[in-house]
């Protein structure tokens, strides 16, 4: 008995060998409990070994794994195959980011705004071991708990037509987890964190469009957390020019 | 901070976008209706603008001001006016539900009943100046 197959059109690119990259057209077994992961795997293990692509933990908690499927970003780990049947499936490594090879995207760029927006928790003066945890109240953690939530799986990057025209812009994740240590009530921060979210390249690049929310897997909606931010912003703005004794 | 400009490394593909980028997702057409509404509502506030000065002309002026828009082409852009300022404050009303976060002691208002509470604000001050514009007329 034949088996039914579907067919994948692979973005494959070789770096110091082709100028641009090509889709290359792949047919896998069709399995109704497979994702577009396991079908890369099977890709590897059987038809093409060069095949280069990134994942780990295969359920949607390390952020490696995301790739443009059909046009819109996804964790290749959580798209199953029956949502696209009968194909073909389009896999490119995820929009707005250098390519390496094949499905890798180069993480460079995220690195260092991620770095930059400082998301740990700062302390004007470190409390000694020996005193304990710093204590929160759920209330406390209801505040930033939802933007905590996100895997740095890029997905909204590569939602973010902003981002795509203009790389500058420290884009949705990075804002969102700035913004989820200025919400957490341990720390002391914000002075230090809400000018980078506020420069020109932050949080006023952002034209709303909105897409990183949708595409986010986790439910952070880093769109709430830019637009907040500016609201933050705009609100010291004024104070600073109405108050002789500045913001806040 | 400065930002350095981002050097292409040798080997890497620098994808980029194309002219149509906003005809990829449902989304990214509607934001750019978004931007595009704006241009009506500004026509549509000149117009007002010139509307208002002609009323300091003099009646005459004005009823001939008034004469030139009932053409269809005008009624045609006011349709079309209408409909791009009603996208953008349903849409925008929508938004400030999600951006401005409304507490009530402890708990998050739901951003749905701030949306409605906007929408209902929105309807009531709509039906007052309906109200003093059919008194008027
Ligand atoms: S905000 Fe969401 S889409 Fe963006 S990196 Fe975090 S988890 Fe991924
Ligand atoms: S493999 Fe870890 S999120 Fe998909």
């Amino acid at each position: 008995m034949s088996e039914e197959t579907i067919t994948l059109e692979v973005t494959r690119y070789r770096p110091g060998h082709d100028r641009e990259p090509r889709a290359q057209t792949f047919s896998v077994p069709y399995r109704k409990d497979w994702v577009v992961l396991d079908a890369l795997n099977h890709i590897k293990d059987r038809t093409d070994g060069t095949l280069s692509y990134r994942w780990s933990c295969r359920m949607g908690v390390c952020g490696s794994c995301g790739m443009m499927v059909n046009g819109v970003p996804k964790l290749t780990c959580a798209a199953f195959l029956r949502d696209y049947h009968p194909g073909p499936i389009r896999v490119e490594p995820l929009a707005n980011f250098p390519v390496v090879r094949d499905l890798v995207i180069s993480l460079d760029d995220f690195m260092e705004k991620l770095r930059r927006v400082k998301p740990w928790i700062i302390r004007e003066v470190e409390k000694p071991v020996a005193e304990g945890e710093y204590l929160q109240t759920p209330a406390q953690l209801d505040l930033y708990k939802q933007f905590s939530m996100c895997i740095n799986c890029m997905l909204c990057y590569a939602a973010c037509p902003v981002y795509g025209l203009d790389p500058v812009f420290i884009g949705p994740a990075a804002i969102a987890l700035g913004y989820r240590y200025n919400l957490d009530s341990r720390d002391e921060g914000y002075r230090i964190r809400q000018p980078i979210l506020t420069e020109a390249v932050g949080v006023w690049d952002c034209t709303f469009v909105g897409e990183c929310s949708v595409v986010c897997p986790k439910g952070v909606d880093p769109a709430a957390a830019i637009q907040r931010s500016k609201v933050a912003g705009a609100k010291e703005w004024f104070m600073s020019m109405l108050l002789p004794w500045g913001g806040r | 901070m400065t930002t350095v400009p981002r050097r292409d490394r040798p080997g890497f593909y620098y994808p980029k976008p194309p002219a149509t980028w906003w005809l990829r997702r449902p989304n990214y057409v509607l934001f750019m209706l978004r931007e595009l509404s704006s241009v009506f509502i500004a026509i549509f506030l000149v117009l007002l603008l010139v509307q208002i000065h002609q009323l300091s002309q003099g009646p005459a002026a004005y009823a001939a001001f008034v004469e030139r828009l009932r053409s269809p082409g005008w009624i045609a852009f006011h349709v079309v006016a209408l409909a791009f300022a009603l996208y953008h404050s349903i849409t925008w009303f929508n938004l400030t539900a999600v951006v401005q976060v409304v507490r009530l002691g402890e708990r998050q208002v739901p951003p749905r009943l701030v949306a409605a509470a906007n929408f209902l604000l929105w309807g009531v001050v709509s039906l007052v100046i309906l109200f003093f514009f059919l008194l008027g007329g």
